[in-house]
């Protein structure tokens, strides 16, 4: 009974009671917020520059590309310690495809995702079929394709890439409208994007109400999306003062909503949670657990080769230390935007901020001028204190 | 006789509830105390306060024992008293021989060198007083559940116990096992150690117990003295949930339809061990609206038998015929068993049953995203709506079907299970041990559910170790023994002892 009535309290629709249940996604937006608002001011005003929001992008897509990945993998209760060496090593297949074999690069980007794949079955097989632990088999397998970036390269950087392959990462979407700048294209996406994210919420907020399971006090709502709506077309206005859209932005863009559809809204995405959350209760409930991780793993596959390919275009080369330690950062990056690691809890849009943030901090203290010594530790000491955050914040909801 | 313990006034608060209301607690040196309740009514959280693991200070109200006012700050303080608590969960390293569990955190040894000799004869002497024949390096996780809690009294002995706290000690145990365990607390108790035992299982109360506290909703109603009075069980249940309850198995028409469920020539082997056949040729059918019964002792091999046919989930070599409604039907994976029109209530919910940290409505689809989802995308509308049609129906007390299921008590986590295995929409249910650490209101409402389940035609399978429960839910039970079926009875001619002797005389 006593369970009950804590239950009845948290949902009366008061607004202090649920700040504190909801402390942990709001926290995790006004966290980024405030981050950048700290560079923003220590940097007199060089973050929010249209050339280094740019740059933002651009530095921190592959991250965030293959934190969707990584999302799912811990979701479904396991880790992929690989996925840095294998971006480096698509990225070195690419460059020895393209620039020592002359494969032209509409069948370069192709047969790379599909080794991506492929890379991800192999290791998925032994972790879903064989119940080896994720964390060995994807330690073997960051050695292993370590190594054979290494022997592809056969330890030279090879490059430079053709302009159509650059495209990929440093491209920029033209200007439909011919405007020039302010770029027209842009400002326009910007627009659609604001307005498609507050109809949504909207019609999902009177969706709930219907039902009368709606908790979020109007105030709120009204905040948080004038916010989120707010920093786009901020966001948006100062690219489309410079080149307009990067291609990646926009790759990345599409990405994220993808995986937060499948995540949420669909019933494989749902199996993953049930999978990662139990996988004993979800076999029983007649869920194809291993199917689903093997699956998990030859999705972070692919986007891990989308990574290497987006890397090695903005580098403009392959070389072999390519996405070294970069599994570090994808992982930290889901770890703050608040997946567990026991598996079952984590959504794509707090992994994506969670990179965000990681992403801004480095941006920011490389423009203080701060060492690199000091920007991991202080990286290090954010990923501890987000994950204390969780916990206590846990503990204190029992 | 004195005093040993009195808990006075005891109020402990949480965020928001009040989990103890004033509650008093008085406990004679050389008795057997039960504590019963109903889940959720805060005998847990009176024994945490009264072990230390709420310290001094986060809870109102004194403690006295033996005499003086006692401030524990955590459970060494208590332990140091001779206060120990024995878990439902046992607190036991699996992998570590009986021995080292024994004196973990305790160990016999000089200047952090272990005394090996010392160790193993004083652990024989252990064994010996609690009746367990068992070498002392055997792994603990070698012994069944029974044997275990035998080595958790074992280890409070050795810490010179005075006042022994077991919490569910039989919740887990076969009634074999029930009974060696009770009798050993008897034991216990001409030695002069004093218990308190917090039970479910009324006739054990009643077989022990000098004295039974009755806390209801975190208050004390009632202490009631077996010494002086014969205590029905019908008047503890009364006090435990503060009305009459007239009966306690629901009535229901009685009649069997058509066959419904076939099993023919079942056999399982051991999924580690290939020689080891766990199901010897079983055969048994299932008519509408019937609930069969499957009695049988802890280890006869009712749940294997249950998860073999459940998609395979147990076993190897498995061999035999399903058939539904006279088709033979495809149970190779559980996918394609509840597709045929099976389902099956895990006898553990939390580890097997549900996903602890999902809310109540993604728990009861989950085996039926179909119905909710049209290609692949979930019409969550829809299935708020399946949801509050089960919280309604199945009266899950819940302000919300947003709440994570680990919010719920007990009764309310088994209701959860079973709405999502209607939703399902089997023909036949299996249900295994559906009422296991349920109290007895919400045991009642489970009985209420399988009757109508049985009334719409369905048709049930119950395995259940409470013998009572099979005899009054079941309109049939085999029983079974050792991975065979050895004896049939109708619900007229069954009675425990006529089960018994099916298994004695085996």
């Amino acid at each position: 009974m006593t369970d009950t009535t804590q239950g009845e309290r948290a949902t009366q629709p008061n607004m202090g009671a649920y700040l504190l249940g909801h402390l942990r996604e709001y926290g995790l937006l006004f966290a980024l917020i405030a981050i950048m608002l700290f560079f923003e001011v220590v940097t007199d005003g060089t973050l929010l520059r249209p050339v280094n929001i740019t740059n933002l992008f651009l530095q921190n897509s592959y991250i965030i590309i293959m934190a969707l990945g990584m999302l799912i993998v811990i979701v479904g209760g396991h880790i992929d310690l690989s996925v840095g060496s294998v971006m480096g090593f698509v990225g070195a297949l690419a460059a020895v495809m393209i620039v020592n074999l002359d494969v032209p690069v509409a069948i370069t980007i192709p047969v790379c995702l599909v080794v991506g794949g492929l890379i991800g079955a192999a290791q998925g097989y032994w972790v879903a079929y064989w119940n080896i632990p994720s964390f060995i088999v994807t330690l073997a397998g960051m050695l292993v394709f370590r190594g054979l970036s290494l022997w592809l390269l056969e330890g030279q950087s090879v490059g430079p890439f053709p302009r159509s392959f650059q495209l990929l990462s440093t491209g920029f979407i033209p200007d439909v409208f011919g405007v020039g700048r302010p770029n027209a294209t842009a400002l326009a996406v910007g627009v659609i994007a604001a307005c498609a994210i507050v109809y949504l919420g909207m019609r999902k907020r009177a969706r709930n109400m219907a039902y009368g399971i709606e908790d979020e006090p109007l105030s709120f709502f009204v905040v948080r999306n004038a916010i989120v709506a707010g920093a786009l077309l901020f966001v948006i206005y100062k690219l489309s003062t410079f080149r307009g859209l990067p291609n990646v932005l926009v790759t990345m863009g599409l990405l994220t909503i993808v995986y937060a559809f499948i995540t949420e809204q669909t019933t494989i995405g749902r199996r993953v949670y049930a999978l990662g959350g139990n996988v004993k209760a979800a076999k029983l409930s007649g869920i194809p657990t291993e199917r689903l991780t093997f699956l998990t793993f030859v999705n972070m596959g692919v986007l891990a080769a989308l990574a290497g390919l987006i890397f090695a275009a903005r580098l403009n080369t392959a070389t072999p230390k390519a996405g070294f330690a970069v599994e570090l950062d994808v992982i930290a990056a889901v770890f703050i935007g608040g997946a567990s690691m026991s598996g079952g809890v984590g959504k794509i849009v707090g992994a994506v901020i969670g990179a965000f943030i990681m992403g801004v901090m480095n941006n920011g203290m490389s423009i203080m001028g701060i060492g690199i010594d000091y920007q991991q530790v202080i990286k290090g000491m954010v990923l501890l204190a987000a994950v204390i955050f969780d916990v206590y914040n846990k503990q204190k909801q029992r | 006789m004195t005093t040993l313990l009195e808990m006075r006034d005891i109020t402990k608060t949480f965020p928001g509830v009040k989990a103890l209301d004033n509650v008093n607690l008085k406990v004679t040196e050389g008795e057997i105390h039960a504590l019963v309740g109903e889940n959720g009514a805060g005998k847990s959280t009176l024994m945490k306060v009264l072990s230390g693991v709420y310290p001094q200070g986060t809870y109102d109200g004194d403690i006295h024992y033996d005499g003086q006012v006692a401030r524990f700050g955590g459970i060494a303080d208590s332990e140091a008293l001779g206060i120990i608590i024995i878990h439902q969960e046992l607190a036991l390293v699996p992998l570590l021989s009986i021995a080292e569990n024994l004196f973990v955190g305790n160990e016999c040894a000089s200047k952090g060198v272990m005394n090996w000799p010392e160790t193993f004869r004083r652990t024989e002497a252990l064994l010996k007083k609690v009746g367990l024949k068992e070498a002392p390096a055997t792994p603990v996780d070698r012994l069944g559940v029974g044997k275990q809690q035998l080595v958790e009294i074992a280890k409070a002995l050795s810490k010179d116990v005075r006042l022994l706290i077991l919490d569910e000690p039989t919740a887990a145990l076969s009634e074999s096992d029930s009974q060696a365990l009770l009798d050993l607390l008897l034991e216990l108790k001409a030695e002069g150690v004093t218990s308190i035992i917090i039970s479910h299982k009324l006739n054990e109360v009643r077989r022990v117990a000098d004295t039974i506290t009755v806390i209801r909703d975190g208050a004390t109603v009632s202490t009631l003295d077996a010494r002086t009075e014969s205590i029905t069980e019908d008047r503890i249940v009364r006090d435990m949930v503060g009305r009459d309850m007239s009966q306690r198995y629901p009535e229901r028409e009685r009649r069997a339809g058509d066959m419904l469920m076939e099993v023919q020539g079942w056999n399982v082997w051991h999924p580690e061990h290939a020689t080891r056949q766990m199901i010897k040729d079983i055969n048994f059918h299932v008519r509408a609206g019937e609930v069969v019964g499957i009695a049988g002792l802890m280890g006869a091999g009712r749940t294997e038998l249950a998860m073999s046919l459940f998609g395979r989930s147990y076993g190897q070599n498995i061999s035999g015929t399903v058939k539904l409604k006279g088709q033979a039907v495809d149970t190779s994976t559980v996918a394609a068993a509840i597709r045929s029109g099976l389902a099956y209530v895990t006898e553990d919910r939390k580890e097997l049953g549900l996903v602890l940290e999902d809310t109540i409505q993604r728990n009861i689809t989950l085996a039926n995203l179909r119905d909710v989802s049209s290609s692949g995308v979930i019409n969550e509308a829809e299935e708020t709506k399946v949801a509050e049609r089960y919280r309604k129906a199945m009266n899950i007390r819940t302000p919300s079907v947003f709440q994570k299921v680990m919010n719920l008590s007990g009764g309310n986590q088994q209701k959860v299970v079973l709405s999502k295995w209607l939703f399902a929409g089997p023909e036949v249910l299996i249900l295994d041990e559906p009422t296991r650490g349920i109290d007895v209101g919400a045991k009642f409402e489970i009985y209420g559910i399988i009757n109508a389940l049985s009334a719409q035609g369905k048709g049930v399978v119950m395995i259940s170790s409470e013998m009572p429960e099979l005899l009054g839910m079941s309109d049939r039970i085999y029983v079974m023994n050792e991975g065979r079926f050895v004896g049939e009875l109708d619900a007229s001619e069954a009675s425990q002892e006529r089960i018994m002797s099916f298994i004695v005389t085996d």
